[in-house]
């Protein structure tokens, strides 16, 4: 068996090797760089499909329990039309980062398909692990994707409530606090928050 | 005969403008709801902007629960999370430099001080509302005490 398999890779891999004795120069640069706009834009489009609403809501486990959230929120419906959709704040806009996190989102393939939060009650219990992982990515990229849209250049502190604008100027200005320190639970319901800190 | 049938058309027309004249009464009565009969709706009013401003209001009287000067919307008070507590317990004013809740939301009912909040003080909202500057649909006829106390005949020589 092993053997057999030996023996295929390496003859794919003469075959990969030997110069092209068929096809010409041409066609094979041309025909490369075609293909390549094609895979790259497929594989693009692609990916962007993953990072639409209508994606993220064909499961059932967001579409009744995150989705259902996000409804009366300022996110979702507010004065001045402009809405987050859930890529928006969960994944990364940078093609790197935004590939990475993908990866790391197979893992909740993996959780579709084995039913881990497939009920209400399965999902309240994972709420907290599951909270708590975007709490920390959010501590670790000084909340990028609040920042995406809401730059504290461009905040002008002296539009916001007193209350507001103080808890900026010392939480975010001069202390080291990020937008998610203060900001949990805006768009979504919290988790049990006894034992988290600043909820206890 | 025809006397009777004549008289019974009257007193049908009688009655029949009387009740209209009641239920057109009642309608004038209920202010909240304003002249719309019973089995149609009106279009709400616009929700009026909540005040934000974060300055203390005063308090009627010296029991009553302090009015919230700021928004609230969205707050989770629920089973899993106080976000009112998350700025007005003890243990947070320090960083957020929010009025702390006064002390009698660490007393049990027979005033015995506990460690955390007391569970019968958990939902702010039955005690503290934000406002609006929406005018009262219904005269107040509230007086401050202070103002008896300044009217009364004792105090005012």
């Amino acid at each position: 068996m092993l053997k057999r398999i030996k023996s295929l890779l390496s003859n794919f891999w003469r075959i990969f090797r030997s110069p092209s004795g068929y096809f010409s120069l041409g066609f094979l640069t041309v025909g490369g760089f075609i293909g390549g706009v094609l895979f790259w834009g497929g594989f693009n489009t692609a990916m962007e499909a993953t990072n639409t609403e209508a994606f993220c809501i064909s499961c059932h486990e967001m579409r009744d329990n995150v989705y259902e959230e996000i409804q009366p929120t300022i996110h979702f419906s507010n004065r001045s039309g402009v809405r987050a959709v859930c890529s928006d704040c969960h994944v990364p806009h940078d093609w790197t980062d935004k590939m990475a996190r993908k990866m790391q989102a197979s893992k909740e393939v993996w959780g579709k398909i084995f039913g881990t939060i497939n009920t209400r009650e399965k999902f309240l219990e994972h709420r907290l692990e599951m909270a708590s992982r975007e709490w920390r990515r959010f501590e670790a990229n000084d909340s990028l994707e609040c920042r995406n849209c809401h730059d504290e250049e461009a905040m002008d502190f002296t539009r916001q409530s007193p209350r507001a604008s103080e808890a900026h100027r010392r939480g975010l200005i001069e202390g080291d606090d990020t937008c998610i320190t203060c900001h949990k639970g805006i768009a979504h319901e919290l988790p049990d928050m006894s034992g988290v800190e600043g909820w206890e | 005969m025809r006397l009777s049938a004549m008289r019974l058309i009257v007193i049908a027309f009688a009655v029949l403008g009387i009740s209209m004249a009641v239920i057109a009464a009642e309608g004038e009565l209920d202010a909240m709801r304003g002249n719309m009969p019973l089995l149609e709706e009106r279009t709400p009013e616009p929700l009026y902007p909540v005040e934000n401003r974060d300055i203390r209001r005063v308090r009627a009287y010296p029991m009553q629960p302090p009015t919230i000067p700021h928004k609230i919307d969205n707050y989770q008070v629920d089973l899993n999370a106080n976000r009112c507590m998350s700025c007005h317990s003890r243990v947070q004013v320090g960083e957020s430099q929010a009025p702390m809740v006064s002390v009698t939301h660490y007393m049990d009912r027979d005033g015995n001080f506990l460690a955390d909040l007391s569970p019968r003080r958990y939902f702010c909202n039955q005690c503290h509302v934000p406002q609006t500057d929406a005018s009262p649909v219904v005269d107040n006829t509230f007086v401050d005490i202070i103002d008896i106390i300044r009217q009364s005949p004792d105090t005012e020589q």
